[in-house]
């Protein structure tokens, strides 16, 4: 899907430019490191490219790096080594104000004593561009957020919401038509709900305007229903890059598995592994068999199964295998019941069973066989 | 009284439990609460009261009080009230001044009478001790008496001014302190030059103050700046020493300032020895205007730096960096963004060092020699004279006392003192 839709840019770039932009991607990172104390990296060695329209995340825990590439992009934090290039040209050397590209700070950033459209208007009036047009494209800007009527224009931020402020704040990322936008972390101040709300808006403006978003967050659900492609950072490097649905279904090693929704971990040790299938002896004696994705015979490994790929299945006639697990506890939750249990030592397994009409109740004490396919289970590596 | 009752009926009073209107049952309580918080600041506001209030209506009392004539000379005073002031006065006036200068001798009270004239009108006082010295032996009339004894009785400038002082209260001192007097018409007039001294001293004071306002703007700016943007340690300990200079005694800088600046000092030394001044040039820096103000702008530049780092400090570093991103130079970025949200800071500070600065007086006074001395120099000076002096002191005083008021009343009409940040 992902590499459908970047085809798709990447024809609409060569269509409208000719030749020798098609294969640009607007941004690429080429061995980028960073280091603020000499002494540790906190980005090693990056390689990544962005391809035009694209609307890539970059998703992990706070000290991760994500926040720091996206510093670089924008101008803030120079780089310690390797090169960046905007649109194939190197901004290593670019001051941040000429490299024309629109940022959304995480506490907005809006200046306090001008109003709304002084704010809006500010990257124009620096670009020198007249008054009247400015005053349209503030306008189209505020529309663009649902905020173009209602008074806004004469108010100052300290006098929105945080939602509203939000929006402003995007409209004046988005005001001076650049091609790229950067946001960082914007939807962090504004509660669960207004925050899923904006994550659609923000997602429907990308897809209307075209324009390549490089988003920075810390919540996978964000990233998750927003992106086409997420880069998912831990310890300074990408640990896996790839649209939302492979990354959850798919994750290349046990960091991502955990990081990105609801993950099962039982611990083993390889055995042998053939065709890709490996046999994998749990920590109880239990012998299951699992993907091998990057661990090898004779390592110790790390399984993972979201839970609502297990089923409970007292009779084996379902899934590829079964194992036994105690139920410990049962969370009734309405559309679903959320069942932990201890499978081969681990007490916090979790199965999410569909409340369907005559699903069984099991009660905390109750032995029940539960079981998966084996292309749901991936063997890891045991670091995670 | 039915209507009143109905229209009680209509918005009947909420009332407290026990039948009393809330209303009143909530001011009972509050009021307790204003009277012990009004009994936590008494002992402050009685101690402003006596240690503050009282002087300031004193001073300015005493900078118009003018009672030595009615006082010591009464009956000439009221007898003097009918003349006009167009011939030597008539025998009443002279019978009230002999009566007055017989009392005056024995209560000894007369010199301090013939002293006030004399300020009005030099050589009065030996023609009034010299007849007052007969007086007693002489009988009425006393008119031709007075005359014969000394011709300058007759001088209707004297009894005129004489006239004009027997009131109470005064302009003269006020006068004086803006380089004025009363002519021999009994016109304000300015004074003869070389006597000119205060107005030209005020207007001194008050643009060397904004200068050395000006000074502490341009090296405070960048230091706040730097204060506010580094990581909280290091702004901790630069912050020391921005304050280190408060926890020295003033005495102590301004004598350091004097070795360094005086003409056999350090820094002279420091010049000549690197060949960019002759040892016959050497520059004088200090017991003049430029030692008042390198002293100075040393000495207020904390209370310029702490306002500006307070607010800087609230001032995110993602505004600037918005700024940048929307295509502003950092130059302008700071001039549109950063610059107008100092401004609360930068205005406290040059209010506070301003008003600081034009009523300084320990530094001038001992580093800023015949040029650079400000008007508090000359205030403290008049207040070690004679009693005249002393309520010139008190005009002067009072002068820069309203010109302060004055500057913070324009102050709050441009910028609004509820927008300041001190700290």
């Amino acid at each position: 899907m992902n590499d459908a839709k970047s085809a798709e840019a990447e024809a609409r770039a060569s269509n409208a430019s000719g030749a020798e932009t098609s294969d640009m991607p607007m941004v690429r990172f080429e061995e980028v490191q960073k280091s603020y104390d000499g002494e540790t990296l906190v980005v090693k060695n990056l390689n990544l490219d962005i391809a035009r329209g694209e609307f890539l995340t970059m998703l992990g825990p706070s000290g991760s790096g994500k926040t720091t590439c996206l510093m670089m992009v924008a101008g803030f934090e120079a780089a310690t080594h390797g090169e960046i290039f905007l649109d194939g040209r190197p901004i290593n050397s670019v001051p941040p104000h000429k490299r024309g590209i629109g940022m959304v700070f995480q506490n907005y950033a809006l200046f306090p004593h001008m109003t709304i459209a002084e704010n809006l208007a500010f990257p124009l009036e620096v670009r020198g561009i007249n008054k009247a047009d400015a005053q349209k494209k503030v306008q189209r800007a505020l529309d663009m957020v649902q905020m173009g009527e209602g008074g806004f224009h004469g108010r100052r931020p300290a006098q929105l919401s945080g939602g509203q402020q939000q929006r402003v704040a995007l409209a004046r990322a988005l005001v001076f038509e650049p091609e790229l936008v950067l946001m960082d972390e914007p939807l962090g101040a504004l509660d669960k709900q207004l925050r899923e709300h904006m994550q659609f808006e923000i997602k429907h403006i990308h897809e209307s305007l075209g324009v390549t978003v490089i988003y920075v967050t810390h919540d996978q659900g964000e990233a998750l229903t927003m992106s086409d492609r997420i880069a998912v950072f831990n310890d300074g490097k990408v640990q896996q890059l790839a649209a939302p649905e492979v990354l959850y279904e798919k994750p290349e090693n046990s960091f991502v598995a955990q990081f990105i929704g609801e993950n099962n971990t039982l611990h083993g040790k390889i055995r042998a592994i053939n065709d890709g299938i490996a046999r994998v002896e749990l920590t109880d004696g239990e012998t299951v068999n699992a993907l091998a994705i990057n661990a090898g015979p004779g390592e110790r490994t790390q399984l993972s199964i979201r839970p609502e790929r297990v089923e409970i299945d007292p009779d084996g006639s379902v899934t590829d295998h079964t194992v036994t697990g105690r139920v410990e506890e049962v969370i009734y939750l309405g559309d679903h019941i959320r069942t932990r249990m201890t499978v081969a030592g681990n007490s916090d397994f979790v199965v999410k069973t569909r409340n369907r009409l005559g699903a069984r109740r099991f009660k905390p004490g109750e032995k029940v066989r539960v079981g998966w396919a084996t292309e749901d289970c991936r063997a890891l590596d045991s670091a995670g | 009284m039915a209507s009143s009752t109905e229209r009680r009926g209509t918005a009947a009073p909420i009332l407290a439990a026990d039948g009393t209107p809330l209303k009143q049952a909530l001011r009972r309580s509050q009021s307790i609460e204003r009277r012990r918080a009004l009994a936590l600041v008494a002992p402050l506001l009685l101690f402003i009261l006596i240690v503050f209030v009282v002087p300031i209506i004193a001073m300015i009392w005493r900078s118009v009080y003018n009672p030595e004539i009615r006082e010591f000379l009464p009956q000439t005073a009221s007898a003097l009230q009918d003349w006009d002031g167009t011939e030597v006065p008539p025998e009443p006036v002279f019978q009230a001044m002999a009566a007055d200068m017989i009392v005056g001798v024995e209560n000894r009270t007369i010199g301090r009478a013939a002293a006030r004239i004399n300020r009005e009108i030099p050589g009065a006082r030996s023609t009034m001790m010299r007849t007052a010295r007969q007086v007693d032996e002489w009988s009425a009339p006393y008119r031709e008496k007075f005359i014969e004894a000394d011709e300058d009785w007759t001088n209707l400038e004297f009894w005129r001014i004489l006239k004009r002082e027997t009131r109470l209260l005064t302009p003269t001192y006020y006068l004086l302190a803006l380089d004025y007097e009363y002519n021999a018409e009994g016109e304000i007039a300015p004074r003869p030059e070389v006597y000119q001294v205060y107005k030209g001293l005020f207007f001194r004071t008050a643009w060397m103050s904004l200068l050395i306002t000006g000074l502490c703007v341009l090296l405070a700016y960048p230091v706040s700046y730097l204060l506010a943007t580094q990581p909280t340690r290091t702004a901790n300990l630069l912050l020391i020493l921005v304050l280190l200079p408060f926890w020295t005694s003033l005495l102590v800088r301004t004598s350091a300032w004097i070795v360094l600046l005086q003409q056999q000092g350090v820094l002279n030394d420091l010049l000549v020895a690197a060949g960019l001044v002759d040892d016959n040039g050497r520059l004088r820096m200090i017991y003049n205007r430029t030692g008042t103000i390198i002293a100075m702008t040393h000495i207020l530049l904390p209370f310029m730096i702490l306002p500006l780092y307070s607010v800087m400090k609230t001032i995110p570093p993602s505004y600037l960096r918005a700024a940048k991103s929307l295509g502003a130079h950092p130059f302008r970025a700071w001039w549109r963004v950063y610059f107008p949200l100092t401004l609360p800071g930068l205005a406290a500070g040059c209010i506070l060092v301003f008003i600081l600065a034009i009523g300084y007086y320990i530094t001038p006074a001992l580093v800023g020699g015949e040029t650079g001395i400000f008007i508090s120099n000359l205030i403290a000076q008049n207040m070690q004279g004679s009693s005249a002096q002393l309520k010139l002191a008190a005009a002067l005083a009072t002068i820069l006392l309203v010109a302060v008021l004055l500057i913070y009343w324009a102050f709050n009409k441009l910028v609004g003192v509820d927008k300041l940040k001190f700290g």
